[in-house]
């Protein structure tokens, strides 16, 4: 045994082919669902595949798109954040103070980014140091934080359009269309490249797979993966955050109410796409398709008439097919 | 003179004494089998000269002179490289990140610096090629045999010039091919003159490639010579204490 090789070696080893890569990676079969709903809807209703239609579904999406990008992150490290939709509302309520207090754009952009980013930092060194479980802290973040956007402003909802010159300024830079697509689309591509990149070229990206792979094998090998765990707390509340400022932007105004519920579609999107609760697995591309997924499947039982009552039903079965093919993709390894 | 001295190290978690004085001796270019019953301290002993955890007594000297480590990277930066027993490999990732882990090449771009997969995937390869192992580095490591997982883990720990390997029950948990396959892997490292301390219970495998064997009880080591001058039944009679020491 020393130079031979002995036959069944060489028997179970598969070259692994760029086409089977393909057909293995989860986001390909969604981004398949999505066109092939697109392709039947096209022909169901005239007004699916209207500029005006597409404006809306990829506006929507794009909202909770941002931050499946950041939830990736989390999950990938075995993590969950569930204080996402909390982050975006007290985000989108401190920023509307700000201007509502007579400060600049840019203060209320500065203001809200760091109470996201401070809010990221709170939960990572909760649960990397104090090494509390995810859902705990995280839950008992969700709750803090939208007590203390109903406590900044007494629940009073803060209207942007009274407020003058630098409201118009912020709703300008964050709520247009440049060339005919909305503003958070093109945040969402910005995001989506930037983070698809860090996962996939940097040092930091692969330990966060590392992390989530095999924590302690991780750590006996060098791999910081404490400051790796707060990183990516840092980086889904940055996304909401990201987020809070576009929805005030877009709606004008911030409710105390804002993002409420919105992480169970953020994290379902992100398992959509393929992301493993477990960690290891998932990736920025797949967050977003996830959003697209059920941003269109919503849309079209809306074109198509259906109750809207319905809508949960759907996106539901398809959360559970989602994991169901994760399951059949992963048989036999 | 000796690679590697251990001079009366103890350990002590609150009242339990893990290892009461033991002095070890690692020499260039030796295989040392370190054998002893579950909890007579093995794997305290070999966390102790990887740098997991300071000893509570004694020195530790690397060619002549004291170390003190407080961290595992201290350790492999004085040359002394581990194979954990779970092989401390991440299962999502491929052959060539699990053997660059922690320790990634990378291309600068101005302040930015991005993995160089093709040196990762090449250095990968020679290692693999040198270890004749059929391993290949951009397969993912949950496909792989446990012979395979195992040349990733040694791999690993050719990166850089080190002297010293702790394999820690390199063949616990695998097939009995696989085991002739890890043995061969252990020969070839001597042969390139690394030292390897090879902690296992698996007496055969052991007497095939150690040149000196060890022996812990209960904290002490009790036994301490070369495996021409000993047999499998004295060694077994010695981890389980039916020969007090030899």
């Amino acid at each position: 045994m020393t130079d031979r090789v002995a036959i069944d070696d060489v028997l179970d080893k598969k070259e692994s082919t760029w086409w089977q890569d393909v057909l293995g990676y989860q986001p390909f079969w969604i981004t398949l669902a999505v066109v092939v709903i697109a392709v039947i809807m096209s022909f169901v209703n005239e007004n699916f595949l209207s500029t005006g239609n597409f404006f809306n579904i990829t506006r929507n999406f794009a909202f909770i798109g941002i931050m499946a990008v950041g939830m990736t992150t989390v999950i990938i490290t075995a993590g969950i954040d569930l204080s996402v939709g909390s982050t975006l509302g007290l985000v989108a309520m401190s920023s509307a103070v700000t201007i509502d207090s007579g400060h600049s754009m840019e203060a209320a952009i500065a203001v809200g980014l760091l109470v996201a980013l401070a809010i990221g930092f709170i939960n990572g060194c909760l649960i990397a140091y104090v090494k509390l479980n995810p859902f705990i802290v995280t839950l008992g973040m969700l709750s803090i934080i939208r007590s203390q956007t109903l406590v900044l402003t007494n629940a009073t909802p803060v209207t942007l359009r009274r407020v003058g010159e630098e409201a118009d300024r912020f709703r300008e830079l964050l709520a247009g269309n440049p060339m005919g697509v909305a503003t958070p689309v093109w945040v969402l591509l910005g995001v989506l490249l930037i983070v698809g990149f860090i996962l996939r070229f940097t040092a930091w990206g692969r330990h966060i797979y590392a992390v989530g792979g095999n924590e302690q094998a991780a750590r006996l090998n060098g791999v910081p993966v404490d400051q790796v765990k707060v990183s990516v707390y840092m980086m889904s509340a940055l996304t909401a955050g990201i987020t809070g400022l576009l929805v005030l932007a877009w709606t004008g105004s911030a409710l105390s109410n804002f993002g409420q519920s919105w992480e169970l579609r953020v994290i379902a999107s992100t398992v959509i796409g393929g992301a493993n609760l477990l960690g290891g697995a998932g990736s920025a591309y797949g967050g977003v398709i996830g959003a697209a997924l059920i941003e269109i499947i919503r849309n079209s039982l809306l074109l198509a008439g259906v109750n809207t009552f319905w809508q949960g039903t759907f996106v539901g079965l398809f959360i559970l097919f989602a994991v169901l093919l994760e399951k059949v993709r992963n048989r036999g390894r | 003179m000796a690679l590697l001295e251990l001079q009366g190290i103890s350990k002590n978690f609150g009242a339990i004494q893990a290892l009461d004085n033991v002095d070890l001796r690692l020499d260039p270019g030796e295989v040392l089998g370190l054998m002893g019953d579950n909890g007579a301290g093995k794997s305290t002993l070999v966390k102790i000269m990887a740098g997991n955890f300071p000893p509570s007594g004694g020195e530790i000297r690397l060619a002549d002179e004291a170390v003190h480590f407080h961290k595992p990277v201290e350790a492999r930066e004085k040359g002394i490289e581990v194979v954990y027993q779970d092989l401390a490999l991440c299962d999502n990732l491929t052959a060539a990140a699990n053997v660059f882990l922690g320790r990634e090449i990378k291309l600068r771009f101005g302040p930015l610096k991005i993995l160089d997969y093709k040196r990762m995937y090449d250095r990968a390869g020679q290692l693999f090629a040198e270890l004749k192992s059929e391993t290949r580095p951009r397969d993912l490591v949950k496909q792989m045999s446990g012979g395979q997982r195992q040349a990733v883990a040694i791999a690993r720990t050719r990166l850089r010039d080190c002297k010293i390997i702790l394999m820690d029950e390199p063949t616990a948990a695998i097939s009995v091919r696989q085991v002739a396959e890890v043995l061969d892997l252990i020969r070839r490292l001597r042969d390139q003159g690394i030292a390897i301390i090879l902690i296992s219970h698996r007496m055969p495998d052991v007497f095939a490639v150690a040149d000196r064997v060890s022996v812990l009880r209960r904290g002490r080591k009790v036994a301490d010579k070369t495996t021409k001058e000993s047999s499998p039944e004295e060694v077994t009679g010695l981890i389980t204490g039916a020969i007090q020491s030899a």
